[in-house]
């Protein structure tokens, strides 16, 4: 294996130094600490939005630090949630006396490390919300969650709550529209290749040549198959009919879509996905009000996609169309 | 230094001790159905705990443990952080005022009810809740109902707990990782119920170290493993 790091160990650490050094406007570092918050953070009078989880996502999370999205970010170490202490300091670094909401992917160690930390800030004052993303529609419980996991959709709910708390609302307004973006939005994802952790240095699991996975989660956990390998259309049509199976959309209906890249395949192949996602939601009389493509939330080095497709109101598309100023998305 | 307050610090002291020399066991049993971490985990951990709270100026009850909890958050991470040290921290005010029967019941309680709420775990679902359960309600009854010693109570919910590790090994795990592996979890002893009753082991021998030793020993085959209704509550 031929990686760009130096000691396992660090990888985190230098990583998040790499990202204050290429955006030294936008993000700092809390002393001590694997936390990454706005430059400007907390902003006054504003609800402070603030997620997080283990690392090999990015740019999830920190690189939806900014104006119109996240207020402050979390990492742990590769795959592993980040611990309560450094949560409890994330939340007061984002709060300016209006309340965080805490926007928790669904996995075990997130989930108890965050509210483990929200109680604490708690008892120290600060008023604290949370949702926990729950998106993934292939697995009901897998090896690191009861219930569904939280992938992709999680990028919507930073965007439609940071545009909400931007808007001056308060945190259960805040709560509310994140919420409903969790309410909307589906989720699945397929593997060619596993990844590599820096860790273990080889493949965490073993794909042959000839075979995909499919409904496999972030961190190349186990999908609901393996099959022979099909092509992009077959694959896109698979991924997109289970998501469109668990949403359950009315005619006519308004979505918005993210194909998502898992590390390491190329836009080209993104793009190819993409034509024919969109092929397919015409077919079914749903219209696409917008759509994304690229590496949103990534598995390290892995190579396949998830698709993610969320339906809109006009509320939702305000939010999600409102502008926003971070180093992994810009929307204007 | 209070006397509690050095009990306790040699308490946390002990279960380091003991779970440095369990950790490859530890790791073992989470192998089989987990990930494998556990013992390093809780080794690390507590070996933490132990060096953070010897430095403990004024060392009472209630610092101890929240110190100890506090460690326990930043160093053992994953779910098991929150659960032994978030569950310390939030159960520690309850030592306030020292340790005495009441509070140790009080403690208990707060503790366990912490660890359920946090995980969301029943009796039977094949996690340190199944070891928790029978051994907080075991101490309450011996304390509150049967009029026992601290002490003696304690011995007596160590039994309980040791029951409680039995019955984790034939049950199908419905929460956490190993529930994952459905029936395939069947057959193992749950890690966390395992390092739930060392700790408790390591309390009562300092507890009985620093109190007065309980006068007999408890029945290890005598009252149900665990209390009536506990399983098919929803």
């Amino acid at each position: 294996m031929k990686k760009l790091i130096n000691d396992p160990d660090d990888v985190v650490d230098e990583m998040l130094d790499g990202m204050v050094a290429a955006y030294p406007d936008q993000v700092r570092r809390l002393p001590d600490t694997k936390v990454l918050v706005r430059d400007d953070a907390p902003v006054d009078g504003k609800v402070g939005i603030v997620s997080g989880g283990g690392s090999g996502h990015e740019p999830t999370h920190a690189g939806y630090l900014g104006e119109g999205m996240l207020d402050g970010a979390a990492a742990g170490e590769v795959f592993t949630s980040p611990t309560a202490d450094e949560l409890e300091e994330l939340v007061g670094a984002a709060d300016s006396g209006e309340g965080v909401l805490m926007v928790i992917k669904n996995y075990e160690g997130d989930v108890m490390n965050f509210e483990t930390a929200g109680e604490m800030v708690e008892m120290e004052g600060t008023d604290v919300a949370q949702v926990v993303v729950d998106d993934d529609v292939a697995v009901e419980d897998s090896l690191y969650t009861s219930g569904r996991r939280g992938v992709c959709g999680t990028i919507l709910v930073h965007k439609a709550a940071g545009a909400k708390a931007a808007e001056g609302a308060d945190l259960d307004e805040v709560q509310r529209v994140a919420q409903k973006v969790i309410d909307n939005v589906g989720t699945m994802g397929m593997a060619l290749t596993s990844c590599i952790t820096p860790e273990k240095g080889e493949a965490t699991f073993d794909l042959p040549e000839d075979e995909i996975e499919l409904g496999i989660g972030i961190h190349g956990e186990p999908g609901v198959e393996r099959t022979d390998v099909m092509s992009a259309d077959e694959i896109t049509e698979e991924l997109t009919q289970n998501v469109l199976e668990d949403l359950d959309l009315d005619d006519g209906q308004e979505v918005m879509t993210i194909v998502n890249g898992m590390g390491g395949t190329p836009q080209m192949e993104l793009f190819v996905v993409n034509r024919k996602l969109q092929q397919i939601l015409g077919d079914h009389g749903l219209e696409t009000w917008d759509a994304w493509v690229g590496d949103y939330m990534t598995s390290l080095d892995m190579e396949g996609c998830s698709i993610t497709v969320c339906a809109v109101d006009e509320e939702l598309k305000e939010l999600l169309g409102a502008p926003a100023e971070t180093p992994a998305l810009t929307v204007k | 230094m209070s006397d509690e307050g050095e009990a306790v610090v040699a308490a946390v002291a002990a279960v380091a001790d003991r779970l440095e020399t369990e950790r490859s066991h530890l790791t073992d049993l989470d192998s089989a159905i987990g990930d494998a971490d556990h013992g390093g985990n809780m080794a690390r951990g507590w070996a933490a705990a132990a060096e953070a709270v010897a430095e403990l100026d004024d060392p009472e009850p209630m610092a101890v443990v929240k110190t100890a909890g506090k460690t326990l958050l930043s160093e053992v991470g994953g779910a098991s952080g929150p659960l032994y040290g978030g569950s310390l921290v939030f159960a520690s005010p309850e030592l306030e005022d020292g340790l005495t029967a009441e509070s140790s019941v009080a403690f208990a309680e707060t503790y366990l009810e912490k660890v359920q709420d946090r995980g969301d775990a029943r009796v039977g679902d094949k996690t340190m809740v199944d070891a928790l359960v029978p051994a907080v309600h075991t101490f309450k009854k011996s304390v509150e109902v049967d009029d026992m010693e601290p002490v003696a109570a304690l011995s007596k919910a160590v039994a309980a707990a040791q029951r409680g590790v039995d019955f984790t090994v034939p049950i199908r795990a419905s929460k956490g990782r190993a529930s994952y592996l459905g029936w395939r979890s069947v057959g193992h002893q749950d890690p966390g119920a395992t390092s739930t009753l060392y700790i408790m082991e390591e309390l009562l021998d300092v507890a009985t170290a620093y109190g007065e030793a309980p006068e007999e020993l408890p029945d290890h085959a005598e009252s149900p493993t665990i209390p009536d209704g506990e399983v098919t509550e929803d």
